[in-house]
């Protein structure tokens, strides 16, 4: 059973994660014919907690609960992996992106998750207003616009042979490139890396 | 092909991609299979490390595999059970024909995607890692969530009135 749970918290490949993945698209199609989809839990939080008469949020949202069941689900999933299927080794990034992100001022590279930006210590600084409030409202904002995320476009989407989601997965990377090597540089040293 | 009983349905609302298509839905603990499956996502998300902002760097820089692998085969994986389903016309286990939407295009998918791009670069996570990066105790990932959440809301505020 140890071995077991030692062979289980190394780093999983990505030929086991991404097929893993992918089979979510059968599987809740064939538990309740549901499209796979994590950005309209999003929606749907608004709909429930601040509906404020917009029509967009005017649904029954109570249909989709199974929907934030499986958010929720995510975020225990996260628990359970970081306690209990831990990784004892620290995470390895490849060497480029690690002078990369060094000449941009991130050097501690212990953890999944650079402790130079993401600590609660950031929360009221520039550090904070762009990595976390500026960041997850673009996400919020721009899931919505294009329908979809990187689960409904770029895995359901693709995979049912659509090509608006195709375009939409585009567009994902278009900005994300832009972003990581035109704008980052210089947000970052605006607000104090 | 003549045996295809799955339709690609149009959808009441082209905004929701994540549309419900159950005629008899499913109540109480019969839900429960969906937080189960979304606690093995969780841990995939984790154990994988797509959760790591590092790794989206590198995704952006192009200077690993690692999360085109991870996407490319999911892709992969769910086209050939799309397809398996729609051949051997498999139905729900309520015996319901599975339905999937056609997705419309929309200006949306291009500038709302280009959007969401930006963002993910930033916090280097799409909207399912957020919720994984938050129960694995990176606290603060939930101000993230709340200006998603305001993203989003704001998004439905105004839709009417964005070019679409």
């Amino acid at each position: 059973m140890n071995t077991f749970l030692q062979w289980l918290s190394q780093p999983w490949p990505w030929y086991v994660a991404g097929p893993i993945i992918g089979l979510t698209v059968p599987a809740l199609l064939i538990l309740g014919n549901k499209t796979f989809g994590i950005s309209s839990s999003l929606r749907h939080i608004c709909a429930a907690c601040v509906p404020a008469g917009i029509p967009f949020f005017s649904y029954n949202w109570r249909k989709e609960t199974w929907n934030l069941l499986f958010v929720l689900g995510v975020g225990i999933g996260g628990f359970l992996a970081t306690n209990f299927l831990a990784n004892p080794d620290t995470i390895v990034i490849s060497e480029a992106t690690q002078r990369d992100l060094a000449a941009l001022g991130i050097t501690d590279y212990s953890d999944l998750m650079p402790s130079q930006i993401f600590s609660w210590e950031n929360l009221f600084t520039g550090k904070g207003l762009l990595f976390f409030v500026l960041g997850g409202f673009l996400v919020g904002f721009g899931t919505r616009y294009a329908g979809g995320c990187t689960s409904g476009h770029a895995i359901m989407g693709i995979s049912s042979l659509q090509w608006p989601s195709v375009i939409a997965t585009i567009f994902f990377m278009v900005g994300g490139f832009l972003m990581t090597h035109v704008l980052l540089e210089p947000l970052m040293k605006l607000v104090g890396f | 092909m003549s045996k295809v009983a799955v339709k690609n349905t149009g959808v009441e609302d082209p905004n929701c991609v994540a549309p419900n298509l159950q005629q008899n839905h499913d109540k109480g603990l019969e839900l429960l299979k969906y937080l189960i499956l979304g606690t093995l996502f969780g841990i995939v998300f984790v154990k994988a490390e797509i959760i790591s902002w590092f790794r989206i760097q590198e995704m952006f820089r192009l200077q690993s595999f690692h999360m085109y692998g991870v996407i490319g085969s999911a892709v992969v994986t769910g086209m050939i059970s799309v397809q398996l389903i729609k051949r051997l016309n498999i139905k729900t286990i309520h015996g319901e024909t599975i339905l999937i939407p056609d997705k419309v295009f929309k200006k949306g998918q291009v500038i709302g995607g280009f959007i969401f791009g930006l963002g993910w670069a930033i916090t280097g996570a799409c909207p399912g890692p957020l919720f994984a990066q938050i129960g694995s105790g990176y606290t603060v990932v939930l101000v993230t969530l709340i200006s998603a959440l305001a993203g989003t809301w704001v998004y439905g505020k105004f839709a009417d009135k964005l070019p679409n």
